[in-house]
């Protein structure tokens, strides 16, 4: 049975860009720790020769040709953006 | 007159006699919202200026031009997006987002003429099987307030159970419009996966994602999936397939048809009177002609552990794009960018949405890979080939849609384990891709119970026919939850 520690669960919400206090930490340890366990039943499984499915479907690539086409007129786009200025989306500094 | 109790068709002949506009019915249905809704608490948005404009200008439109969902009210699902009506998935961090298009199912719920009324309360991200996991409101279950209408789709399918409207749509990644029709006593459809577009429905795992229908009976949901299907160029994974005319499925003749009744669905944690009311379904089918055995899906234990990899891990990946720059809710406690990212997501997303995205970021992770997502779509594989053999000697699969009826509010929302467990069965229909249904049959202390129906890739007519020869032959979908009562009509 894995064990997953506080340590663990504040790196992957780094990853996922996910602030969390410790004790939320903590908390989520314990709950992931018994979901991640759960799914150990997979193990019981020999999957050694099954190829994996990552879609139900036979896709294949959709292409289009290559020509340019006009895309959302731009004071639609800035509808939803809470800071622009001259039609540009302000964000907090990037460079020191 | 009673207009909340009718079906597309009573509607349409109403329409037809000039006794009714579609002013009238429109007017009709937001007293009705506006009634009942404050018990429900199942719509966000409402769209009423709009539908009362649109509803005007339809009824200047000739009998002849008219199509069977003409002039008809419709609540959409808010992980849905609608064009100038605010869509947010229940989320804070989509509050106040205006979206600037039509997915194709609206555009296409136009073109038939349907009248968006509002917006339904769902699971954030439709995440959750309770709707406790909505950062506006906790949908209750019209047939008893005090417990929960299922989720994701709760809102949309306590709407309909509710009367308030007669169709909505919903969405199902895990059993999310089966699980909350079936608590509610309504049809609900997952079509095929590829049926109908996903352009425009945020996405939460997008290889399991389905947008179906919602109604109170089997022929109006058959309506509705023939307006919102179809390949979609903006949808790739759209399946460029013949859509039939699903209501001519309806021909109430199963004879000869062959049942698989996987022992597997009447597992432990199934209740009795769950397993009883499908047991007694069987019998009314085979009185019309079908035939049924029992049947093993062995690999149905792996398929929620399955899932929850696979689906949480589809969901890290597109939960990346809420940043907070563009479009929702921004952090006002930010120095850097980083700390922007971070305390604009944490802020913005509730402890089941964080839950997924962590798990799902853990099982993408480097060392972990192999172990958990490789592993689990190796396990996706079995589950199909499952259904595939299946599929060779039986016509539908049937069984009980959720172990047992709507559960209390409050009561397992802190035990994500035993919450998931309420998909059981029907997780593993998505893991497949297959369409299946679940439609009333029984009730167990007051609560209604599902009915679910497996078909085979793209045969959904024979899930419609099947459904529909149970409905006639049976009055569960008659029965109406106590909210009605004395309710505006």
């Amino acid at each position: 049975m894995a064990k997953m520690t506080k340590e663990e669960v504040i790196e992957v919400a780094h990853l996922a860009r996910l602030a969390i206090t410790d004790e939320e930490a903590v908390h989520f340890a314990d709950q992931l720790e018994a979901i991640t366990n759960a799914m150990e039943l997979l193990n019981e499984l020999d999957t050694e020769n099954v190829e994996p499915t990552t879609h139900v479907l036979p896709l294949v690539n959709v292409m289009r040709e290559d020509k340019s086409i006009e895309g959302l007129p731009r004071e639609m786009v800035m509808k939803n953006v809470k800071e622009h200025e001259g039609g540009q989306v302000r964000v907090p500094t990037i460079l020191d | 007159m009673k207009l909340a109790d009718k079906t597309a068709k009573e509607l349409q002949e109403l329409l037809h006699s000039k006794e009714l506009t579609i002013t009238d019915l429109t007017k009709a249905t937001f007293e009705r919202m506006k009634e009942l809704d404050p018990k429900v608490d199942a719509f966000l948005a409402l769209n009423e200026e709009q539908a009362t404009k649109q509803a005007a200008e339809m009824d200047q439109t000739e009998a002849g031009e008219r199509g069977p969902l003409f002039g008809l009210p419709i609540g959409v699902k808010d992980n849905i997006v609608t064009e100038g009506l605010e869509t947010t998935a229940s989320s804070l961090i989509l509050k106040g987002f205006n979206p600037i298009y039509n997915a194709t199912v609206v555009d296409k719920l136009r073109e038939a003429g349907m009248i968006i009324v509002g917006k339904l309360n769902m699971d954030e991200f439709a995440m959750g099987s309770s709707n406790e996991n909505s950062y506006y409101k906790n949908t209750k279950n019209p047939w008893n307030l005090e417990t929960v209408p299922g989720g994701s789709s709760g809102g949309s399918a306590a709407a309909v159970a509710a009367g308030e409207v007669p169709f909505s749509l919903g969405s199902d990644t895990g059993g999310s419009i089966r699980q909350p029709a079936a608590f509610c006593g309504v049809v609900g459809m997952k079509p095929t996966y590829g049926r109908v577009s996903r352009f425009g429905l945020i996405a939460y795992a997008s290889s399991f994602d389905q947008i179906g229908p919602i109604t109170r009976t089997v022929k109006d949901n058959a309506l509705l999936l023939n307006a919102i299907s179809g390949h979609d160029e903006k949808d790739s994974t759209s399946a460029n397939v013949d859509v039939p005319d699903f209501t001519a499925a309806l021909t109430g003749d199963i004879q000869g048809l062959r049942i698989g009744v996987p022992k597997e669905y009447f597992a432990e944690g199934v209740s009795e009177a769950s397993k009883q009311a499908v047991k007694d379904a069987l019998k009314v089918l085979e009185e019309k002609g079908a035939t049924w055995e029992e049947i093993s899906l062995p690999h149905s234990k792996y398929a929620l552990s399955t899932y929850y990899i696979l689906a949480s891990s589809e969901a890290s990946s597109n939960l990346s794009r809420f940043d907070g720059i563009r479009y929702g809710y921004r952090t006002e406690k930010a120095g850097s960018l980083l700390e922007f990212y971070m305390n604009t997501r944490s802020e913005g997303f509730g402890d089941e949405v964080k839950r997924r995205i962590m798990l799902g970021t853990y099982a993408l992770s480097s060392g972990y890979y192999d172990a958990y997502y490789k592993k689990a779509q190796k396990v996706r594989t079995l589950i199909k080939q499952d259904f595939d053999k299946a599929f060779e000697n039986f016509d539908v699969i049937v069984g009980p849609t959720t172990p047992t009826p709507a559960f209390k509010i409050g009561e397992i929302i802190d035990d994500p384990l035993t919450m998931y467990a309420n998909d059981i069965l029907t997780i593993p229909v998505n893991l497949a891709g297959v369409p299946a249904i679940s439609v009333p049959c029984g009730f167990e202390s007051g609560l209604p119970l599902g009915l679910q129906i497996i078909g085979n890739y793209f045969d959904e007519e024979t899930v419609y026919r099947v459904a529909d020869a149970f409905e006639q032959a049976t009055e569960f979908h008659k029965e109406i939850p106590q909210t009605w009562e004395g309710a505006a009509q």
